[in-house]
């Protein structure tokens, strides 16, 4: 594995450095950089010329300037970049490292729930094949992978954002607006559910109900501005949550397994009262801390209760007290979004990547980034969001059809089981080859996307620096794309190697 | 597959016992060759034919309305000229009753004619994707057939080629390109064509890789086959399946990217115009003049979609194991 690894590493450096050389070439040759100057009418043109010339070392060749950038470029690996300067003479250095935040975040958290979101809908419209919801999921998946990026956020900067800010200001849901909510929703989950029509209604009306419901009472306490999950609303969440658990394992067939759920939400509920002091004013490290102890929690009760299926007791545990953490962080974090109005205002925010001077607390700040993030990261997911959904379909149908999958229903393995354990696994092998190439397309998707929403992120510094025909920003910004993008490969590799050991030799 | 029902009579009456085992092979259908096969289930595609019947209506629109080149077209009006403001410049196509009127898109805000605008760059849009799925698709497979039967160093470099693109963004490789290439429609096509054939070449490999270890070819060098006979004669007839349908998806990539390029300012210039270019020009007059900000994008959106369907429609045809199997 070790070696696999190794190995990896070595062919992606010598990829990104070829990529470098390729890169540094175009930006050279994209365009004249002295072109504004020649037109223009200064008196001491010729001495601004000279003063570029020599800054930008345009009298060497290409690839001594190249080989310039490179050796500042490598002392990255001894942790002491040198970038060089840009046009006007100011520190690529303190640019990127200004820009790079606000991008990888965003990057990389539609990434994520991209991966979660489609391999979800592509594994359910496999299974539920040839149903209304197979049929919606298609054809929204094929929209989404029509929908030309910029165009998409333009309208959603219209309709998501000032709309919900006009919403929020005065906020109160329409008997109309519930009861459509509530029966979207239902449909939606009827579809999903699947079964014969005693149970699809079933589903149906429930879901309905409980949302209405929800709605209504929301609108009564004004919830809205004031939100809050409370421990009931945390328990009821994170027992949903156990029970997604329990149906990716043994669902209600081993009673330890459920004990330890139900033990796990316990302990949870005790911590929660417990724990509400301490995130009163927490950081990121505290919070880091919690979770980790909650994984610890959650995996220790499942060893001991867990008996002959410790594993799946353990997989439970750990989901269930995860999601019991996350849900109690989210409270608290509810509760300071009156807070993050009153400052705020207009929360959902159409241009910029964050508040500067932002002074709130731990939580309004998280409330700033996030609104920041919202639409951007919305309209990012919604690209790769189609083809992880397209292909996880295809791939899920082609193991459905596998010969193990016939010999393991023969067996007696039940339906859940099926899914789960032996096609799902399967299935994933080959997305994971998908998630490398669409990483550098979600990285092209943030240019255009930073463009729309006015970000002075990755893109914007690329944008500059390409206009001014500037390579170093460029490069800047190919160094940590690129690099980005290496990573992320590397763990799909490894993700690969996992659900497919015969590919570690 | 239809066990016909013939009914006992016929057997009395047929004295000839040929002629009877003719009837039966006739009556037990028609038999299809392979292509009349694809055929068939390409136009059962619901979804497939409606696209095509779309994308083939905007084509048409799009270039007979105001003509290509020299040839006028039977809309009046320029896509360069501008008039009078009329209206606000509110667009008067309306559905019930239904009217084209003076501006059936409406007008900028200098009063040119949009209907004409998007138009020219739905022209321009399709004339760079059309070209870009050509062009690539001749490279991808010439390529992708090379790398995978030879293997050697064309496979080398594609695979390498391939890992490039995981490193630098296809859009930013492209648009480092575009501008270098300076913005005319050709300038782009070949641009983009010569950048977006490597999944293509990839499929086309990983095809070819599998067929050249089958019978059939070792039986084709066994009677001393040339190498360039059997990649174009036993092979590359067995990848159509993939080229068709990897080409007609390239064909909507191929508009996206090139509209997301004239947004950031890299892909066609003024005066000329293309989709991506107009919603870039216009995107800050949406909330005053919404139309103008509509009509470009709701038309890259119907040709990628009827692209995008269309391909999908080839995918079963070809491929039918994935969709619901009906012969």
């Amino acid at each position: 594995m070790l070696q696999f690894v190794l190995r990896r590493i070595a062919i992606s450096a010598l990829v990104l450095w070829a990529g470098s050389v390729l890169l540094y070439f175009l930006v050279v040759n994209s365009g004249d950089p002295l072109d504004e100057l020649r037109q223009s009418q200064a008196t001491n043109r010729e001495q601004q010329m000279a003063a570029l010339t020599e800054r930008m070392n345009l009298d060497e060749p290409w690839y001594v300037r190249y080989g310039m950038w490179l050796g500042g470029a490598s002392k990255c690996l001894i942790l002491a970049c040198d970038l060089g300067v840009d046009r006007g003479g100011s520190d690529v250095n303190t640019a990127i490292v200004a820009a790079m935040g606000s991008s990888l975040r965003l990057v990389t958290l539609a990434t994520v729930i991209a991966i979660v979101l489609g391999v979800a809908m592509g594994v359910l419209s496999a299974i539920r094949q040839y149903t209304a919801f197979d049929y919606t999921v298609t054809f929204v998946a094929f929209v989404f992978f029509s929908l030309p990026v910029f165009w998409a956020a333009v309208l959603l900067k219209q309709y998501g954002a000032i709309e919900f800010n006009n919403w929020i200001a005065d906020p109160s849901v329409s008997l109309v607006t519930t009861l459509l909510i509530a029966i979207f929703f239902g449909l939606f989950a009827s579809a999903i559910a699947g079964g014969d029509t005693r149970r699809r209604g079933l589903t149906f009306g429930i879901t309905a109900v409980i949302l209405f419901a929800f709605i209504t009472i929301f609108d009564a306490i004004d919830w809205w501005v004031q939100p809050a999950l409370g421990p009931g609303l945390v328990l009821l969440l994170s027992a949903i949550a156990m029970s997604f658990f329990l149906m990716l394992t043994t669902g209600l067939r081993d009673k330890k397994v459920l004990i330890t759920g139900g033990v796990t939400l316990a302990v949870g509920l005790v911590v929660y009262f417990v724990i509400q002091p301490v995130l009163e004013e927490p950081n990121w490290w505290l919070i880091l801390a919690l979770a980790a102890s909650t994984i610890v929690v959650g995996g220790v009760l499942g060893y001991f209760i867990g008996g002959f299926e410790k594993r799946a007791a353990m997989t439970v545990g750990i989901g269930t007290a995860l999601s019991f953490g996350f849900y109690t962080f989210f409270d608290k974090l509810l509760t300071n979004w009156g807070g993050y109005l009153d400052i705020a205002g207009r929360p959902i925010s159409t241009i910029g990547s964050g508040t500067p001077n932002f002074g709130g607390n731990f939580y309004e700040t998280i409330w700033d980034w996030s609104t920041q993030l919202l639409l951007p990261t919305i309209v990012l997911t919604i690209i790769s969001l189609a083809s992880y959904s397209r292909y996880t379909r295809g791939s899920m149908l082609e193991t459905l059809q596998q010969d193990y999958m016939r010999t393991a229903r023969s067996k007696g393995v039940s339906e859940r089981v099926l899914n789960t354990r032996h096609a799902l696994r399967n299935a994933l092998i080959p997305i994971t080859t998908i998630v490398a190439f669409d990483f550098a397309n979600l990285i092209g998707g943030a240019v255009v996307t930073e463009r729309v929403f006015g970000w002075t992120g990755m893109g914007a510094l690329f944008q500059a620096g390409l206009d001014a025909v500037d390579p170093n920003p460029v490069m800047a910004f190919y160094l940590v794309t690129g690099t980005a993008a290496v990573v992320m490969n590397m763990l799909a590799d490894i993700a690969y190697a996992s659900l497919d050991p015969r590919i570690r030799r | 597959m239809s066990e016909n029902n013939q009914e006992p009579s016929s057997h009395s009456v047929v004295d000839d016992s040929d002629f009877s085992i003719e009837k039966k092979l006739d009556f037990s259908g028609k038999s299809y060759s392979q292509g009349e096969l694809v055929r068939r289930r390409f136009f059962r595609h619901r979804a497939a034919m409606i696209s095509l019947a779309v994308l083939v209506f905007v084509t048409l629109l799009a270039f007979t309305s105001i003509g290509v080149g020299p040839i006028p077209g039977w809309w009046g009006k320029s896509y360069l000229n501008s008039s009078s403001v009329i209206n606000a410049g509110r667009p008067t196509l309306s559905l019930w009753p239904f009217a084209i009127g003076e501006n059936p898109f409406g007008q900028d805000n200098v009063g040119k004619d949009y209907f004409a605008l998007v138009m020219r760059g739905t022209q321009r849009s399709l004339t760079v994707a059309f070209t870009v799925g050509i062009l690539s698709t001749l490279i991808g497979t010439a390529v992708g057939a090379a790398a995978g039967y030879f293997r050697g160093w064309t496979e080398a470099i594609l695979m390498r080629m391939t890992d490039l693109f995981i490193v630098i963004p296809l859009l930013v490789l492209a648009a480092v390109v575009a501008k270098a290439a300076g913005g005319t429609v050709w300038g782009m096509a070949l641009v983009l064509g010569f950048l977006v054939w490597t999944g293509l070449a990839r499929l086309v490999r990983g095809e070819v890789l599998s067929l050249r270890e089958r019978e059939f070819v070792t039986a084709a060098e066994a009677i001393g086959a040339s190498s360039g006979r059997i990649l174009m004669k036993h092979i590359l007839p067995n990848t159509i399946g993939t080229i068709i349908v990897s080409a007609t998806l390239t064909i909507a990539t191929a508009i996206l990217l090139e509209s997301a390029l004239s947004f950031l300012g890299y892909g066609i210039q003024a005066p000329d115009t293309s989709l991506g270019q107009l919603i870039s020009t216009y995107q800050t007059s949406f909330l005053s003049r919404p139309w103008l900000f509509w009509w470009p994008g709701m038309f890259i959106l119907v040709i990628a979609l009827t692209v995008n369907f269309l391909g999908d429609g080839l995918r079963d045809a070809f491929d039918p194991r994935q969709s619901r199997g009906e012969d």
